[in-house]
């Protein structure tokens, strides 16, 4: 590396942070699904990733299945275990607080993670890469095809979501209960279904995720929490509930991961991302993109 | 069509209808009149299914309803307008519209929600030149009529509404109260009406109820209402001398 100059460097460093931020923002994404829809937020996400990733390991390199298929039976699986935790932890509980609810995801991360650990045990699992490894070589720095599936998935996605809560009748009543749940209601949308499938939805983004980072990171079952904080980070900076803001800040937050890492120290890494959580808390507690009169309004 | 029969409901422990019992005929306007705090708003609230009922039962054609979850409500075609103006605020008025029509595209498909936009628009011109403005952009008034026009989307057979004219100015007020007694001349809709304004209320009301501390006190055909000394001194604003002198 020392050959190739400083901006080489950085250019390799962005590359590498693009990369864990678009896992970062897309857990973020997920975090904000499901915060909409019901106020909390859903500890057990970053075990939707892994949950993910291990399935997406059995598939491929387990059962040799090719990648497309395997990530559509991963995605539905992981989803129905979405849906199934709504259904049964969040939709029974007879008058939801918030802080229940969110002690209530506390315990589902805890299960899927002992459940994870008895199927696939405690060490890392490797995944082959989606294409190939053989790394293209842009201005002098290089990058995985699989950094390129990861950005792209990426972009699909939040296309895919923007197209989804603009235009389509699901989509918009998802975003109505969000902004007015008792109008939502009298306008005849039946608000618990719209909680399960943000649960659905977020479960399904969070699979994705574990999918496509998986042949970098190399899986194992205790990797939710860390993902899950900073993906959470990535929800708070971009201002919890704002999609938009929880992809630049997931994206940012790699980035600055990626640099930090690269000039300062790599046993530091994962410092950066809660140091930058921690600022924005101090000096901006709505987050970036979150407006400061939505944040006084919401119980959370 | 809608018989409310000593309904009792509490907001934690206060006590706020109390044995409450009334009923709206179909194809008639009935006003609910009465003192802020006497549980006019926590009656439709009850009705609509927001707000629980502890004893008693409210009847919709003749099935009981009491504490049927909202959506349901809707589909057998009661429409809610609650204070306040409760308006997707972020999103466009055509989406709101579009919104309010959920249970007629859920059943009938995309083809009736259009015809119902269109009549909407028919209805409230205003709304047809604005529908690409964000709803929280709109005035006052234009949000009430958002509001409703999202209520008659669903194409109910029975609309509450409440506090129509609430800080509104007075030539908005006689333009929704005119398209309301035209509804409930040319489409048979049946309405319950709750009015801070009691004088323009009972002006296009057939029946009306008094009510007090979370119980009926009187009930009289509207014409009977406007003359009625108790309802003119604690209700439509005329005091004891004005009335004497």
């Amino acid at each position: 590396m020392s050959s190739g100059g400083s901006f080489t460097d950085l250019l390799q460093f962005i590359f590498m942070g693009l990369q864990r931020g678009s896992i970062y923002a897309m857990v973020a994404m997920g975090f904000n699904m499901i915060y909409n829809s019901t106020g909390i937020i859903n500890l057990a996400q970053g075990e939707f990733v892994v949950l993910g990733g291990l399935m997406m390991v059995t598939l491929t390199m387990g059962l040799n299945l090719s990648i497309p298929f395997a990530l559509m039976i991963t995605v539905i699986f992981v989803t129905v275990i979405g849906i199934l935790m709504e259904r049964f932890t969040i939709n029974p509980v007879k008058s939801p607080t918030v802080l229940r609810l969110i002690i209530i995801t506390v315990a589902v991360s805890i299960l899927l993670k002992g459940v994870a650990m008895c199927f696939w045990g405690k060490e890392s699992h490797y995944m082959r890469h989606f294409t190939g490894t053989e790394p293209f070589e842009i201005m002098g720095a290089t990058i995985l095809p699989q950094t390129l599936w990861i950005i792209g998935i990426l972009l699909v996605i939040v296309v895919g979501f923007a197209l989804f809560f603009n235009f389509t009748m699901t989509g918009k009543s998802m975003r109505a209960c969000s902004i007015n749940r008792d109008a939502a209601r009298l306008a005849g949308i039946n608000d618990r279904n719209m909680v399960m499938l943000s649960f659905a939805l977020s479960a399904g983004i969070g699979a994705v995720a574990g999918s496509i980072i998986t042949p970098i990171i190399q899986m194992d079952y205790a990797r939710g929490a860390l993902l899950g904080i900073k993906g959470f980070g990535a929800a708070v900076v971009g201002g919890l509930g704002n999609s938009f803001g929880a992809v630049v800040a997931g994206l940012l937050i790699g980035i600055v991961e990626a640099l930090g890492g690269g000039y300062i120290s790599t046993h530091y890494m994962d410092a950066f991302a809660l140091l930058i959580l921690l600022v924005v808390l101090f000096i901006r507690p709505s987050g970036i993109f979150g407006s400061r009169e939505a944040s006084r309004l919401k119980e959370f | 069509m809608l018989r409310l029969v000593n309904v009792n409901s509490y907001y934690n422990l206060v006590h706020v209808l109390r044995n409450l019992s009334l009923h709206v005929n179909e194809g008639e306007i009935v006003t609910l009149i009465g003192a802020n705090g006497a549980g006019k708003s926590t009656t439709l609230r009850s009705v609509s299914g927001l707000h629980q009922v502890r004893e008693g039962n409210i009847y919709f054609k003749g099935t009981d309803i009491t504490n049927k979850p909202t959506e349901q409500l809707v589909k057998l075609g009661i429409a809610y307008v609650p204070e306040g103006r409760q308006l997707f605020r972020p999103m466009t008025v055509f989406d709101n519209l579009e919104l309010g029509g959920y249970q007629a595209y859920k059943i009938y498909g995309k083809k009736q929600l259009k015809v119902n936009m269109d009549s909407m628009f028919e209805l409230f011109p205003i709304l047809k030149e604005r529908q690409k403005q964000y709803a929280g952009t709109l005035s006052g008034g234009e949000q009430q009529m958002l509001a409703i026009a999202m209520a008659l989307m669903a194409k109910p057979q029975f609309l509450l509404l409440d506090e129509p004219s609430m800080g509104l100015a007075p030539l908005i007020v006689r333009e929704i109260f005119r398209v309301i007694s035209e509804l409930k001349n040319e489409t048979g809709l049946t309405v319950l009406l709750v009015e801070q304004n009691a004088n323009a209320a009972l002006k296009i009301a057939d029946r009306g109820y008094v009510m007090e501390t979370g119980k009926i006190i009187l009930e009289q055909d509207a014409a009977s209402l406007l003359k009625n000394q108790e309802v003119k001194r604690a209700y439509l604003g005329k005091d004891k001398r004005g009335i004497w002198e």
